[in-house]
């Protein structure tokens, strides 16, 4: 439903521009109806930025971003408030993203004024309280209160009710959970999962891996913009191939595993030097700054299990095979 | 016995009235002890740490004793903890991102600092660069600005500064809260060297995170609204919790390995009671699915087994 095919975007630092950022190299994927794609990466993997290239909040710099087979940067006009009407976001800060000044459920005559102008006040109410019950809140609870009155959870599900009010078929989740307590975060990531049911596509975007293994069909892991490893999630995190996967999972505070144990679970580090099992599969493949249109950027390992160069110093990049 | 507080009470002065933010904690911790502290947010585990070291203006002291090595310290008094703070307890602050002085370079600030307190520069420098090297940092981090340092850097940094002087406890506030999964793992490790190399004595680890202290605590201390929940050795707490919340907070957490469609996890239906006024009797009773009717009285925090202090009522031998 969503792709991405090689989208990149460059960011232009210093001093009149003069140095480009990479901030996302070459990432592709597609998010399918009904599917959870998480988009795992630490600070400044580019996860968010994704995430903003998606919504339209920012632009593409290389590369294309389909949505139901249309170009999303060629959409503009009216054509982005409907795209709007499908795909839609949620982010971090529950408490920034609603104006302090108005009461929470102001959201919602937002988007009726925009939307839903025509519709009657009373056929509206039941829309809004149908959309709240079911993020299983109550309306009663909710209405007319200042974001203040209302927990990070409640503010975080209210902004999921408001995506729902409108036709919902991609929702851009970027690190909802992060600020939420432990004892509501999993209420949240819950309801996320329902709304996969109803068929609706997720890009989740988090830090947590163990988020992500939660909910997600399928995992892709960022790394300074570039993918390293990326497919079914039971693969990535089964059997984790990239020396750079298996740090971060060695790194996960467990509960019922010590650090210790987890290491020697998943075995030695891949040495230094060791074979790439990208470049073992494309031996003339070299990574010099920009992709050539036709070279690839992950090597298949096994079904829908992708991976990238092992070369873990992305930008000097020219390993050189022989 | 390296740390002994009983009964200890700190409200915040609101204009409303006062918020109960910790409200009786009797708990002691021993040599050698690493004692992990969590709860939600707002249960008060920031306040009890921060009342062992620094009460600001709009805490207010109101009963209770704090032990420290068989001396008492001074805690309602602000002028008079200042000789055992930084020699006797320290802390790492919960934004050690922003702890250090952005103006001077690092070296010349922890000069600055170790010589306020009435000691010499020269005399810590040989320790100083020891740990510099311990927690991986090169020395030329000392004519640096801490600019020019990554978070994980100025963490550990700021982790050196605070333990120099060898305290007899540390106080670690959410120190590995906004780091990335791999520093956050070395900034945990190197918490634990500095307990196995006698840097400090005994330790309190303020985290929301459960997972991060089964990997590094020895004990864990669970607080809800103001109150102790429970406290045991970490192994009891995420293995056998007998506190309700407790079962609840470690069955809520998602870990890797657990996936929606096999085991669907649940959170705890609710929020926590506001401190302005508290309820009576448990303040875990409006969320907890085993409230019967003497849960109106307060439940007393009591040792339930050797080392295993539990507030609950449900619990066998809480009334004995």
């Amino acid at each position: 439903m969503l792709s991405l095919e090689r989208v990149s975007k460059v960011y232009k630092v210093g001093t009149f521009g003069g140095k480009d950022l990479v901030a996302v190299r070459d990432v592709s994927f597609d998010v399918k109806a009904g599917e959870c794609v998480s988009l795992i990466g630490e600070s400044g993997s580019g996860k968010t930025t994704v995430g903003k290239m998606v919504l339209k909040l920012i632009s593409i710099s290389r590369g294309s971003i389909t949505y139901d087979g249309a170009d999303v940067a060629a959409v503009s006009g009216s054509g982005v408030k409907d795209y709007y009407r499908h795909v839609q976001g949620v982010f971090q800060d529950p408490f920034s993203s609603y104006n302090p000044i108005f009461k929470a459920d102001r959201v919602f005559r937002l988007i009726r004024s925009e939307y839903f102008a025509d519709v009657a006040a009373s056929e509206w109410n039941d829309k809004v309280n149908a959309a709240l019950r079911s993020v299983t809140l109550d309306p009663e609870q909710i209405l007319g209160k200042y974001p203040h009155q209302l927990s990070g959870g409640q503010l975080q599900r209210l902004l999921v009710a408001r995506a729902l009010l409108l036709d919902l078929k991609i929702l851009v989740a970027d690190e909802i959970i992060s600020m939420l307590d432990a004892s509501t975060r999993i209420d949240v990531l819950n309801l996320l999962a329902e709304l996969k049911s109803r068929g609706v596509g997720i890009l989740f975007v988090t830090h947590d891996l163990s988020l992500g293994n939660y909910i997600s069909e399928r995992t892709v892991i960022l790394r300074r913009g570039a993918i390293v490893e990326m497919g079914a999630t039971d693969k990535v995190f089964g059997r984790p191939t990239h020396p750079y996967t298996r740090m971060l999972l060695s790194s996960v505070p467990q509960l019922h595993k010590k650090w210790v144990d987890i290491e020697a679970e998943l075995g030695a580090p891949v040495a230094a030097g060791a074979s790439c099992l990208f470049h073992d599969k494309y031996p003339m493949a070299g990574r010099t700054g920009i992709y050539a249109p036709d070279e690839p950027i992950l090597a298949e390992i096994e079904d829908d299990h992708f991976v990238g160069c092992f070369e873990l110093d992305g930008e000097k990049a020219a390993r050189q095979v022989a | 016995m390296s740390l002994q507080v009983t009964d200890l009470r700190v409200y915040y002065r609101t204009r409303a009235g006062d918020v109960r933010a910790l409200d009786g904690a009797t708990f002691s911790i021993a040599d050698k002890e690493i004692m992990g502290l969590a709860g939600e947010s707002g249960c008060g585990k920031t306040t009890l740490g921060n009342s062992l070291i620094r009460l600001d203006g709009r805490m207010k002291y109101i009963a209770g004793s704090v032990n420290l090595d068989g001396a008492e310290l001074p805690i309602w008094d602000k002028n008079e903890m200042v000789p055992f703070r930084f020699h006797e307890v320290s802390v790492i602050p919960q934004y050690a991102m922003s702890a250090m002085n952005p103006t001077r370079k690092i070296g010349k600030m922890i000069s600055e600092l170790v010589e306020s307190r009435g000691i010499r520069f020269r005399d810590v420098k040989g320790e100083l660069a020891a740990r510099i090297e311990l927690v991986g940092l090169t020395q030329d981090v000392l004519t640096r600005y801490p600019i020019e340092l990554s978070g994980g850097m100025k963490q550990r940094m700021v982790m050196v500064i605070s333990t120099l002087l060898d305290p007899s406890l540390l106080i670690a506030d959410e120190i590995t809260s906004a780091l990335d999964v791999s520093t956050q793992r070395a900034v945990a490790e190197t918490l634990v060297s500095f307990r196995d190399r006698g840097f400090v004595k005994s330790m309190i680890v303020i985290t929301h995170d459960v997972s991060i202290l089964y990997q590094i605590a020895d004990t864990i201390l669970i607080m809800y609204a103001g109150k102790l929940a429970e406290k045991a050795a970490t192994s009891t707490i995420i293995e056998e919790p007998l506190h309700p919340y407790t079962k609840m907070l470690v069955s809520s957490l998602p870990e890797v390995g657990v996936r929606y469609k096999d085991k669907k996890l649940s959170g705890i239906p609710g929020s926590p009671p506001s401190l302005l006024n508290p309820p009576e009797g448990c303040r875990f009773r409006a969320r907890c699915p085993l409230a019967f009717a003497k849960c109106v009285e307060e439940p007393p925090f009591v040792e339930v087994a050797t080392n295993h202090s539990v507030a609950c009522w449900k619990v066998a031998g809480a009334d004995a």
